[in-house]
């Protein structure tokens, strides 16, 4: 199979004005994916099915992925005149790095029996914009697993035939695969030795908890 | 009468079956036989017939709690007369959220959770993330390990598809022979599996790096004996189901699909070689010790319920090939790979996506390591929940008894489907 | 026209294994439990349970309250309180050790990261209970197990336990590679606890 970077050319070439990312992968078999713009997602993903040479024809697993709002410390070199003198400090600036869903998608070949090429598509936050291109009309086996995601993490998948809850029960209302996702307190109450599912369950059934 | 015999199927199969190619470009599949059906529009078996004059729809929910729909699983259908126009699925009645308990512990305390995902198959699916696991740190397994590995694993595919094959024939009417004679064989394999870990169903017994504990005294002996009796057991099965002349009439030609539906819906396991297309995780990424075996993979040239029977009877037969083999190569040495720790195991960061050949299909398990001793996030691929994905058009079309036929050969088990 | 060839190919079959249920031992299979028993496997495993050596559980007691089977129990079933003299120093023993078999999902992960070889699991499977929620919480006292009765249950693990322990202190990293040589009768360890150097 091709290397990713030639993948990457090739999109590039074939769908111009497309930006593609490369991530890096640290662990050992070291599966590097493409980072694509959901604006253009499912004309990179009917290339990378059509092509006679990757003929991606299986969608193995599409997987969403909570990145949470982080905080990144960024340390610089300022100048500034005290006393009429030049002095240089180290100044620590915060800055805030808002998070992402992602929805990754691990393609192989039946035919030609290669892969992974891993794709990923990336919210522009976790809130409001939490949108991305559903792959579904290009591979039918991401109908589920789309849903799946929309499900467990408030993904919506723009173009999906039916996006729906798929685990949870319709009128549930929170995401509950999300990383800042607090779980509802009202366990039925059963005395382990537990404290804090005790103290869950005293908040909740005050009365019954305490007799 | 114009039935096929399954000699007919039998021989095309194992004829085609070794022939995974070498060089990954071999374009791998099969050409169909004269009059099989090739694309979608082809595949369907009647033409559906919404908005009849006197057409009223009838909207049918069977399920959740129906005998035929393999546990808490429901299929909302709509129906014209007899023929199924809308089928939808809904489940996740047995929803735990499995992946977020995997992520809320350690690396090593999802292993037994993973025993719980398709509960017929607790060794397949230990090692399916004991291997993305391993792949994700670059820990080696070693030889005896690997092979105990294989023998478990076949036990467990013999043992799946056994009962599969006996649950269909319970669903289709055949109440209690088929699949008491499956649970007989199942029993000694169970008991088997109880001997090397202790359980009988929840085995959590692969470790990061090999497996928990070494085979006791006896037990490749043990294995040996139960292993030379199956094809005994396969012969008395088809003996018992194959020619059946009400089988034949009730599974030929149902639920057809063509292999450019099934590889596009992502079907995988026997699900996918009954319609002709030749991916078999063990010849296709080589894990474990799978290519010093050699075994046959049998491919359906139909697509239909039948070829899906006849597939798991063919797969049953070549495992007990590989079972003989793997169980004349155990090598000695050490069990678990010495440098793979239990606690306070924290792979370097990164993700990795670990596949096997699941009795059901691919079972994979994606996992983001952050460098931290719980994993940040833990995913898994279930096979019967993808497969899934096509049973309304598979069903569509046909009649709601058909849909149980279908349904039946699809094998889910809802521990997996809702996690 | 072959019409009912097939069937009647099965129903030889059935025949065959009716006759068969009777005589052929691959065929007679049903164990009428509960008048009849299997044997239960050296590795058949249900809950954990605590070993003691010698005749008292109070004093015997392997465990030390460390607190590692705690932490990396999956469905986190385990609650241990460690006794404190009056001066409040710790007295390497557990003052409580609860254990929610409603939980427990007979991992064995608590015995396999157990540095001390205090915990065991038992083969007791004939639990049920009509109340719930106490009698399926199980103290200190209800898990206590003789060494002997562990010996009997699982001779050949027990054997090798026994003899790691009769090594001495500061072995306990060899758990991981299964001690050769005979096995020394149970009861030699009493009273012997690793020191401070083993905990990690």
């Amino acid at each position: 199979m091709e290397t990713l970077e030639q993948i990457k050319s090739r999109l590039e070439a074939a769908i111009p004005g497309l930006g593609l990312e490369i991530q890096c992968n640290g662990a050992v078999p070291g599966q590097a994916s493409l980072v694509v713009p959901p604006a253009r997602a499912i004309e990179a993903a009917r290339f990378l099915r059509d092509d006679p040479r990757l003929a991606l024809d299986y969608c193995s697993n599409v997987s969403g992925v909570d990145w949470l709002d982080r905080v990144v410390e960024e340390h610089a070199r300022v100048t500034r005149v005290i006393d009429g003198r030049e002095r240089v400090f180290d100044e620590c600036r915060e800055r805030r790095v808002p998070g992402y869903l992602e929805a990754v998608y691990h393609l192989y070949s039946m035919r030609l029996k290669h892969g992974p090429v891993i794709l990923r598509q990336r919210t522009v936050n976790r809130v409001d914009q939490a949108r991305v291109t559903s792959l579904t009309p290009v591979w039918r086996s991401a109908e589920f697993q789309e849903r799946e995601a929309y499900d467990l993490f408030g993904i919506v998948f723009e173009g999906h035939p039916d996006l729906r809850r798929i685990l949870m029960w319709d009128e549930f209302r929170d995401y509950p695969m999300r990383k800042d996702y607090v779980e509802p307190d009202d366990y039925e109450y059963e005395p382990t030795p537990h404290d804090d599912l005790k103290e869950k369950a005293r908040r909740h059934y005050p009365i019954e908890a305490d007799a | 009468m114009n039935r096929r015999i399954p000699e007919d199927v039998l021989i095309e199969a194992l004829s085609t079956g070794d022939l995974v190619p070498e060089s990954p470009s071999h374009a791998a599949v099969l050409p169909r036989p004269e009059g099989a059906p090739r694309t979608a529009s082809e595949a369907k078996p009647h033409p559906i017939a919404l908005g009849d004059s006197e057409g009223t729809l009838l909207e049918v929910a069977v399920g959740p709690h129906h005998p035929s729909t393999h546990g808490v699983f429901r299929m909302d259908v709509v129906l014209d007369g007899e023929r199924v126009v809308r089928l939808k699925p809904v489940f996740g009645y047995l929803h735990r959220n499995h992946e977020k308990l995997g992520e809320g512990g350690a690396y090593l305390a999802a292993m037994p959770y993973t025993d719980r995902l398709d509960y017929f198959c607790s060794l397949t699916n230990n090692w399916a993330y004991a291997l993305a696991v391993e792949r994700l740190a670059g820990i080696e397994v070693p030889e005896r390990a690997e092979h105990i590995r294989v023998i478990t694993a076949e036990l467990t595919r013999v043992l799946n598809h056994a009962c599969l094959i006996g649950f269909l024939l319970q669903e289709l009417g055949s109440m209690g022979t088929p699949i008491m004679y499956a649970f007989r064989e199942r029993e000694k394999i169970l008991e088997l599996i109880e001997a090397l870990t202790g359980s009988r169903m929840m085995c959590n017994y692969m470790r990061f790096g090999g497996c928990r504990c070494d085979l006791p005294s006896g037990w490749i002996e043990a294995c040996r004996d139960v292993v030379e009796a199956l094809p005994r057991f396969l012969d008395e099965f088809e003996n018992l189901l194959s020619t059946n002349e009400i089988l034949m009439a009730r599974t030929q030609g149902i639920g057809v699909l063509s292999a450019e539906q099934a590889v596009q819906a992502g079907m995988t396991g026997p699900m996918l070689r009954a319609s002709g297309v030749n991916y078999d995780l063990r010849k296709v990424d080589r894990y474990g010790v799978y290519d010093r075996f050699e075994f046959g993979v049998p491919l359906g040239a139909h697509g239909d319920v039948y070829d899906r029977y006849m597939i798991r009877m063919l797969e049953m037969r070549e495992s007990v090939r590989i079972l003989q083999q793997a169980l004349r190569a155990v090598p000695a040495g050490p069990i678990i790979n010495p440098k793979a720790r239990l606690r306070g195991f924290k792979p370097p960061a990164g993700e990795v996506y670990g596949r096997i050949e699941a009795p059901k299909g691919e079972l994979g398990f994606y996992l983001i390591s952050d460098g931290s001793a719980n994993p940040y996030r833990y995913r898994i691929r279930p096979p019967s929940f993808i497969n899934l994905t096509i049973l309304e058009d598979m069903c569509r079309g046909a009649t709601l008894q058909d849909t149980v036929a279908i349904l039946g050969a699809v094998d889910i088990v809802m521990g997996e489907v809702d996690r | 026209m072959n019409l009912g060839k097939g069937i009647l190919k099965g129903l030889v079959e059935t025949a065959r294994n009716f006759v068969g249920s009777y005589y052929d031992p691959a065929r007679l299979v049903t164990i009428q439990y509960p008048d009849e028993r299997r044997a239960l496997p050296e590795k058949a495993r249900s809950f954990p349970m605590l070993v003691y050596d010698g005749e008292d559980p109070e004093k015997g007691l392997r465990c030390v309250a460390c607190k590692i089977c705690e932490k990396e129990c999956p469905p986190q079933c385990i609650y241990i309180v460690l006794d404190r003299d009056e001066k409040g120093r710790p007295l390497r023993r557990p003052k409580i050790f609860d254990l929610d078999i409603s939980v427990c999902m007979s991992c064995q992960i608590c015995v396999e990261v157990c540095p001390f070889d205090a915990i065991k699991m038992n083969t007791e499977f004939e639990l049920s209970t009509a109340d719930r929620f106490g009698s399926l919480l199980l103290h200190k006292m209800d898990l206590a197990r003789p060494a002997s009765y562990y010996l009997g249950l699982h001779p050949v693990e027990a054997g090798e336990v026994n003899a790691r322990l009769a090594a001495g202190p500061g072995h306990a990293e060899t758990k991981a590679k299964p001690a050769a040589g005979p096995a020394p009768a149970a009861g030699t360890t009493s009273g012997a606890k690793p020191g401070d150097s083993d905990r990690p």
